[in-house]
C-alpha cells in the first residue's frame, strides 16, 4: 500500500490577467491595440511603451512551487481559503489544463468530479443522460450498463427513466447527477466541491458511498469547504495559501491550523448575483450572517454572550409556507443542533413576495469552546420541499476569556470537552446520611 | 518504481498526434454523436425530413435562379440534378464545417470541467451530419430514376468522395475551432465564409466554365474536386479532371497537418481562455 498515486513536484501556474477596460474577446481589438502599439513605439522611441504595453496584462501565479506525493489508498483533503490556488491544482492534476512549470507523475486511472452533471442534455432521457454522462466521466459503456439498476435507484428515479430531464424536478436532476458521479470507481478520484448541493439527506447518502471509496483503497483527493467534511473524509490534509502548501499532515492537525490562523472562518456569506445564489424559483438566498450581542458581524463569540444567525432571502413567487432552519455542527463534524423559525408572525402562513431576514438567536453559556459551522436550509411546507440546504455557510468561534468564573467551566483551568456547555443549576449540601454510610462500611 | 501511468508537464513540442488516447476516449465519441443525432430533430414537427427538405429547396432556388434565368449550362444534364449532385456534398460540408468550427466552444462546460482529448470535439462535428447524407442520398436515387438515368460503376467511387469533403471540413474546422475559443469573431464570419465558398465551387455551373489556364489555381479549392467527383460518381458524367482531384488532396493533406499542429498548440489554454 506504499506505492505513490500522485507525485507533484514543483508545480506552477501562471496566468495573465487582463485589467479592466482591456477586454481583448474580438479580434479587432487585438488587431487594434497591436496596431496602437506599433504606431506608439514608433512615435515614442524612448521608455513610453511600457506604459501601455504591459501594464494592462498582469501576470499572476495560482501556483507556485508545489510539492507533495500522495500513497495509494489515501484519502486526502485540500483546504484553503477561495482563489488560493484550489481549483487550479485539481484542474491541473485532471488534465483539464497544463501547468506553466514542474511535473505531475500519476499512477493509476483517475476520475474527476469538479461538478455534477457536466455534460447532461435537457433534451434527452434520464437513461439516456446516466448513458451520456457516464461516458463523459470516462465509464465503459459496459460498465455504465452494469451499474444502470443501481444508479436508478440511488438516484430514487424509477419511474422516470424515460422522461427527459428538462421535466424533472431540480431535486430529481441534482440527484441523478450525483448518482452517476457516486458510481464512477477510478483508482484515483479527485473531487471538487460537489457535495454542496443537494438536500441534507442526499448529500449523507453521497458522503457515505465516499466513505465507501475510501475503505475500498483507492486514492481520493478531496476539495472542500467543510471541515467536518474534510476531517471526517479525509486522513490526511493539505492546505493552501497564496498558490503554495503551507502545511501536509494528519487532517485534524491542518484543519485547526487553518481555522486558528484565521484563514478559514467566515462569518458572511453574501450572492451578489441573484442568478447564482442557493435556491430556486421560490426563494433565493441572500446572506448569512453572524451577529455578535451588540448586533455587530462577528466570527468569535464569547461563551457567555449571545449570538445572532440571520438569513436574508428573496421571496419570488407568492403563496408558499416557508420554513428557515439553521444546522449547527463542531469542527468534529457533530451535529450539534438544528433550530427551525418559531416565530408567529410567519409561521405556517403564505408569504407575499419580497425579502425577508430570519434571525435566531443562539444564548450563552450553550455551546462548547471551538469552531461552530453554521449551515442553512429552507423548505416550503405541504408540499414539503427544500429550496436549498447548504453546510457550512458561515462559522464562529465560541471563545473563553479565562478566569472570569462566571462560565459554565466554573473554577477548572484545563480543557474541557463536550459540544455544548450550558450553565446548569447545582447543589451542594452536607447530607444526613454520613454516619449511617460509615457505619456500613465498618461492617463489610 | 514503476513507470508512472501518466505525466503532467509543460508540452513543448511542435506536433503532438495522441493517437492512442483518441482510440481510448473512443467511446466518449460516439456519445457524442450519437446525442447530437438523438437532441437534432427533437420538437420539431417534421423531424428527419430537414435532412432533404433543405438541399430540395436550394436546388429548386439553384435551378430557377441559375438554370432558368441566367442560363447556366450544365454539361447537358437536367439542371435540378445536376445541382442537387452537387448540394449533396456541398449541404454536408457547410454543415460539418460550422458544426466542428463552433464545436470548442458550444462545449465550454465540458471544455473546463472534463478532460478528454479536445480533437473529440471537431471531429464529432464532421461525423454527425453524415447522418443527413443517407436520406438525402435516397432523394437522388429517386430523381435519377425519375430522369431515367442509372449509376454506373463509378458509384463506388463515392466514398472516396465523401472523405475527401469529410476531411476538408475538418482541417479546416481545426484552424476555426481553435480560434473561435479566443477570437469570437470566427463565429460570425463563418455564414459569410461558407456563402463565399459555395461560389467558388462548382455547385451552380460546371468546372467547364472555368477557363483552362485557371484551372490548376480554381483546384486549389478542394470542394471543386468533391464536387467534381459526385457528378462524375454518380452520374457517369465524363471522368473528372484527375488533376484537380489531387491538387485538391494535396491541399487537404496540408491544412490538415497545419489544422492538427495549430490545434494542437492552442488546446493547451483552451480552457484557461474559453
Amino acid at each position: 500500500m506504499s506505492d505513490l498515486a500522485i507525485r507533484v513536484e514543483e508545480l506552477s501556474k501562471r496566468y495573465t490577467i487582463r485589467l479592466p477596460g482591456s477586454q481583448h474577446d474580438t479580434l479587432r481589438d487585438t488587431l487594434t491595440d497591436w496596431g496602437s502599439r506599433l504606431f506608439k513605439r514608433a512615435w515614442q522611441p524612448s521608455g513610453s511603451t511600457s506604459e501601455r504595453g504591459h501594464s494592462k496584462f498582469d501576470q499572476f501565479w495560482a501556483l507556485k512551487d508545489v510539492s507533495f506525493e500522495i500513497k495509494q489508498g489515501e484519502v486526502v483533503g485540500i483546504i484553503g481559503r477561495n482563489g488560493v490556488g484550489k481549483s487550479t491544482l485539481l484542474k491541473i492534476l485532471s488534465r483539464i489544463t497544463i501547468p506553466t512549470k514542474g511535473r505531475v507523475e500519476i499512477h493509476g486511472r483517475v476520475g474527476s468530479l469538479l461538478e455534477v452533471g457536466t455534460g447532461f442534455h435537457p433534451d434527452l432521457t434520464g437513461r439516456e443522460n446516466i448513458y451520456l454522462n457516464g461516458a463523459i466521466l470516462g465509464m465503459k459503456s459496459g460498465e455504465i450498463s452494469r451499474k444502470f439498476d443501481d444508479i436508478v435507484s440511488f438516484a430514487e428515479i424509477d419511474k422516470f427513466v424515460d422522461v427527459p430531464v428538462k421535466r424533472y424536478s431540480s431535486g430529481m436532476y441534482v440527484r441523478l447527477a450525483f448518482a452517476i458521479a457516486a458510481h464512477l470507481e477510478p483508482e484515483i478520484l479527485i473531487v471538487d466541491e460537489v457535495l454542496a448541493v443537494g438536500d441534507g439527506l442526499f448529500q449523507k447518502k453521497c458522503l457515505s458511498k465516499m466513505q465507501d471509496v475510501g475503505q475500498q483503497g483507492r486514492t481520493v483527493l478531496f476539495v472542500s469547504h467543510s471541515m467536518p467534511a474534510i476531517t471526517r473524509l479525509c486522513e490526511q490534509a493539505i492546505l493552501l495559501d497564496n498558490g503554495s502548501v503551507v502545511k501536509k499532515g494528519p487532517s485534524h492537525d491542518v484543519v485547526s491550523a487553518y481555522l486558528t490562523s484565521g484563514l478559514g472562518t467566515t462569518a458572511v456569506r453574501e450572492w451578489d448575483d441573484p442568478e447564482k445564489a442557493p435556491g430556486g424559483e421560490v426563494v433565493r438566498l441572500r446572506a448569512v450572517r453572524v451577529r455578535s450581542e451588540e448586533g455587530r458581524i462577528a466570527d468569535t463569540i464569547d461563551i457567555r454572550q449571545q449570538a445572532f444567525i440571520e438569513m436574508e432571502y428573496d421571496v419570488l413567487r407568492p403563496g408558499y409556507k416557508l420554513m428557515p432552519h439553521f444546522q449547527f455542527y463542531n469542527d468534529e463534524g457533530i451535529h450539534a443542533f438544528s433550530a427551525h423559525d418559531l416565530d408567529p408572525t410567519w409561521r405556517g402562513r403564505p408569504r407575499p413576495v419580497g425579502r425577508y431576514v430570519s434571525r435566531v438567536q443562539v444564548p450563552g453559556n450553550l455551546l462548547s469552546e471551538g469552531t461552530m459551522f453554521v449551515g442553512a436550509g429552507l423548505q416550503t411546507i405541504d408540499p414539503v420541499i427544500y429550496e436549498f440546504y447548504l453546510l457550512d455557510l458561515v462559522a464562529f468561534q465560541v471563545h473563553e476569556t479565562q478566569g472570569g468564573g462566571d462560565s459554565a467551566r466554573g473554577d477548572f483551568a484545563g480543557k474541557m470537552g463536550g459540544i455544548v456547555r450550558p450553565m446548569l443549576k447545582w447543589s451542594t449540601k452536607v447530607s444526613q446520611h454520613f454516619e449511617v454510610s460509615l457505619e456500613r462500611q465498618s461492617l463489610i | 518504481m514503476k513507470a508512472p501511468s501518466h505525466v503532467i508537464q509543460p508540452d513543448t513540442s511542435l506536433f503532438h498526434l495522441d493517437l492512442p488516447a483518441l482510440w481510448h476516449y473512443r467511446e466518449l465519441l460516439y456519445f457524442l454523436v450519437w446525442r447530437d443525432i438523438k437532441v437534432r430533430y427533437k420538437q420539431t414537427v417534421l423531424g428527419v425530413g430537414w435532412a432533404i427538405i433543405q438541399p430540395l429547396m436550394m436546388m429548386a432556388i439553384f435551378t430557377v435562379v441559375f438554370g432558368r434565368i441566367a442560363k447556366i449550362p450544365s454539361d447537358g444534364l437536367p439542371y435540378p440534378i445536376f445541382a442537387f449532385a452537387a448540394l449533396l456534398p456541398w449541404t454536408y460540408f457547410s454543415e460539418a464545417l460550422t458544426r466542428a468550427s463552433i464545436s470548442v466552444v458550444n462545449e465550454t462546460h465540458l471544455v473546463q470541467k472534463i478532460y478528454f482529448p479536445r480533437l473529440l470535439l471537431p471531429i464529432s462535428g464532421v461525423l454527425t451530419p453524415l447522418v443527413d447524407f443517407i436520406p438525402a442520398f435516397g432523394v437522388l436515387l429517386v430523381m435519377m430514376i425519375w430522369y431515367g438515368m442509372l449509376p454506373a460503376w463509378s458509384v463506388f467511387a463515392l466514398p472516396i468522395f465523401v472523405l475527401l469533403a469529410l476531411l476538408t471540413a475538418f482541417s479546416v474546422s481545426l484552424w476555426l475551432s481553435a480560434l473561435n475559443v479566443k477570437y469570437r469573431d470566427v463565429k460570425h464570419t463563418i455564414p459569410f465564409l461558407v456563402q463565399l465558398w459555395l461560389y467558388a465551387s462548382p455547385v451552380v455551373y460546371p468546372i467547364s466554365l472555368v477557363p483552362q489556364e485557371w484551372r490548376v489555381l480554381y483546384s486549389l479549392n478542394p470542394m471543386a474536386g468533391v464536387v467534381e467527383g459526385f457528378r462524375w460518381a454518380l452520374l457517369n458524367k465524363e471522368s473528372p479532371d484527375f488533376a484537380v482531384v489531387a491538387v485538391s488532396a494535396g491541399v487537404v493533406m496540408a491544412l490538415l497537418v497545419g489544422g492538427l499542429t495549430f490545434f494542437n498548440r492552442m488546446e493547451q489554454t483552451f480552457a484557461d481562455v474559453i
